[in-house]
């Protein structure tokens, strides 16, 4: 991979070995520069004017959508645009869910599910008397098709998993689980908030009937993700916000909207955040896939060998086939180690990185995440690895 | 140097290795208070006994990091046996210390003054405060109970 570094302004101005790309990644210069486009050259609304300068922005928001389309390998009325992966997965839950889902009806999810894929399902069980249902994880924490198997039952109606697990890096066998569950007649949704960055992903071959993620974990800006649905789903759900820019026709006492993605696009979409997620796709086609798993797997590997020699560290994952790490150093909180890394200007998570089931599954208070991406090289790497050493020696030396 | 040795000094490391007044108390007359850090998992309970405008009693017990376990034990420490007045005096000069506000000086902190250095490490201020605020409501409960 040829130097990234410089395509990044963040990295060009101060001392940083960013390694929390699974909280954020970083923006690059092409995708700043596509939002300052928008804001300087047709800075207007969409849809609505019939004037040059709304066209052209019109034009550029649907351009977007179907950049991001192909990207996924769906078709343009498939792909909503929400606030983020958390709201599209809300949507599933709530316009979906909520239409389908009745007492005694199970729904499978896991452990190693982010907040945003657990609760919206557990909430909506809760109030329906449906029954969550959760696939009991391998050793090593993975969801495995046989494990799978054995939860799968006819009551099973939704099966809503994550792709990539945002804490343990696991890919999910979601291909196969999909056709498993097809064969009982339940939907699957998938989150890939952590895959869509960092795999190609075609929901043909998938044939999920639900999958989301956000542009701010792929270069794009915040504020904006995307919800894939099968037409022919997206077509009975209804819209959970009424207003602006999603109705047909309005009367004084009813009214009726439009069909999908606009009846799920209420009021003034993320312009300038759609059209910056299209071109951070671009960015991403532009490197490639194949260079970036190859990226990434250098690096996690070289991190994991280093710090498997590192005494009195522990690594939850050693195995996983993506650029996430979760350690903790032996007896020190990660909230005391993460400070060490900031005084050393590496920036990482520490927490529960909002999977408290799968901290609770770990049995531990909360870890340490390093996340590696296109930016990062070797010497990252290196001084990260010293500054685990260092921070290593220091906490022991004063009595943790 | 780093700065994380002048923040652990002594008085931290100590406090978190051999905590004075952990544990919670079975009896009803305490008070007490939860606070949790929601994004870190710091989650500690603060119990404390109040007579005549005393604070006769303070135990504590919960999970986090060295900071927010070690201040847990500082306060119990210095805040016990002192009046409820002097108690909040001391709880509000230390809050304003460790947010980097102007506070009273002339207020003896003691051992909590090591704590100053957490201002270096703003992402922490959170650590070092929630002991301290979950004592600071307990306070808030035991004057709405005489007010009654
Ligand atoms: C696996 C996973 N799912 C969902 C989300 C939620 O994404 P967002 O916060 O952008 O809505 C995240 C990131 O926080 C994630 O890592």
């Amino acid at each position: 991979m040829q130097n990234r570094k410089k395509d990044f302004p963040i990295l060009n101005k101060q001392s940083l070995v960013y390694l929390d790309t699974a909280a954020s990644s970083l923006t690059p210069n092409a995708v700043i520069d596509k939002l300052n486009e928008y804001y300087n050259e047709y800075p207007v609304n969409v849809h609505r004017g019939v004037y040059k300068l709304s066209y052209r922005a019109t034009e550029a928001y649907q351009d977007a959508r179907q950049t991001i389309a192909d990207f996924i390998s769906a078709s343009f009325e498939e792909v909503i645009f929400t606030r983020g992966a958390s709201s599209a997965l809300n949507l599933v839950a709530l316009s979906y869910g909520e239409k389908v889902l009745k007492s005694g009806d199970e729904v499978i999810v896991s452990e190693l599910e982010h907040h945003s894929h657990v609760l919206p399902w557990q909430q909506l069980a809760k109030r329906k008397g449906a029954k969550l249902i959760y696939v009991p994880l391998s050793k090593a924490g993975r969801i495995t098709v046989d494990a799978f198997k054995q939860v799968l039952t006819d009551r099973t109606k939704i099966v809503a998993l994550t792709y990539v697990s945002n804490v343990m890096g696991y890919e999910t066998p979601i291909k196969e689980i999909t056709r498993l569950a097809h064969q009982k007649n339940a939907i699957v949704s998938v989150d890939a908030a952590q895959a869509a960055p960092h795999r190609a992903i075609d929901v043909n071959d998938l044939d999920c009937d639900f999958l989301a993620f956000s542009a701010h974990k792929m270069f794009g800006p915040t504020g904006v993700g995307v919800l894939y649905g099968k037409k022919r789903l997206l077509d009975i759900m209804d819209p959970l916000e009424f207003g602006g820019d999603m109705n047909d026709n309005v009367d004084k006492f009813d009214g009726d909207w439009k069909d999908t993605p606009y009846k799920f696009e209420t009021g003034t979409p993320p312009i300038a955040e759609a059209i910056g997620f299209a071109e951070a796709v671009r960015y991403i086609k532009k490197i490639g896939f194949k260079a970036i798993i190859a990226h990434e797997n250098t690096l996690r590997q070289k991190a994991v060998d280093a710090l498997s020699n590192i005494k009195g560290v522990t690594i939850y994952n050693p195995t996983a086939e993506t650029g996430i790490i979760n350690f903790n150093l032996d007896d020190v909180h990660p909230h005391d180690v993460v400070s060490f890394f900031d005084e050393d200007h590496i920036a990482l998570r520490a927490g529960h990185h909002c999977a408290q089931l799968l901290i609770k599954w770990l049995n531990v208070p909360a870890t340490l995440r390093a996340s590696f991406y296109v930016y990062n090289d070797e010497a990252d790497i290196d001084t990260f690895i010293d500054s685990v050493k260092r921070a290593r020696t220091f906490f022991s030396d004063i009595g943790f | 140097m780093h700065q994380l040795e002048t923040l652990y000094r002594q008085i931290i490391m100590d406090h978190y290795k051999n905590p004075r007044n952990k544990g919670l108390l079975d009896d009803d007359r305490y008070i007490k208070n939860h606070i949790k850090n929601p994004s870190c998992g710091d989650d500690i309970t603060i119990q404390t006994l109040i007579k005549s405008g005393e604070v006769k009693d303070i135990r504590h017990e919960g999970s986090g990091c060295s900071i927010c376990c070690s201040s847990a034990s500082v306060l119990s420490s210095l805040l016990k046996g002192k009046t409820v007045d002097e108690a909040q005096q001391v709880t509000k000069s230390y809050l304003n210390m460790i947010m980097k506000q102007p506070f009273d000086e002339s207020i003896d902190l003691e051992d909590a003054l090591a704590y100053q250095g957490v201002t270096k490490f703003p992402a922490r201020v959170k650590c070092a405060s929630i002991a301290w605020k979950a004592f600071e409501a307990t306070l808030k409960k035991a004057s709405e109970k005489t007010d009654e």
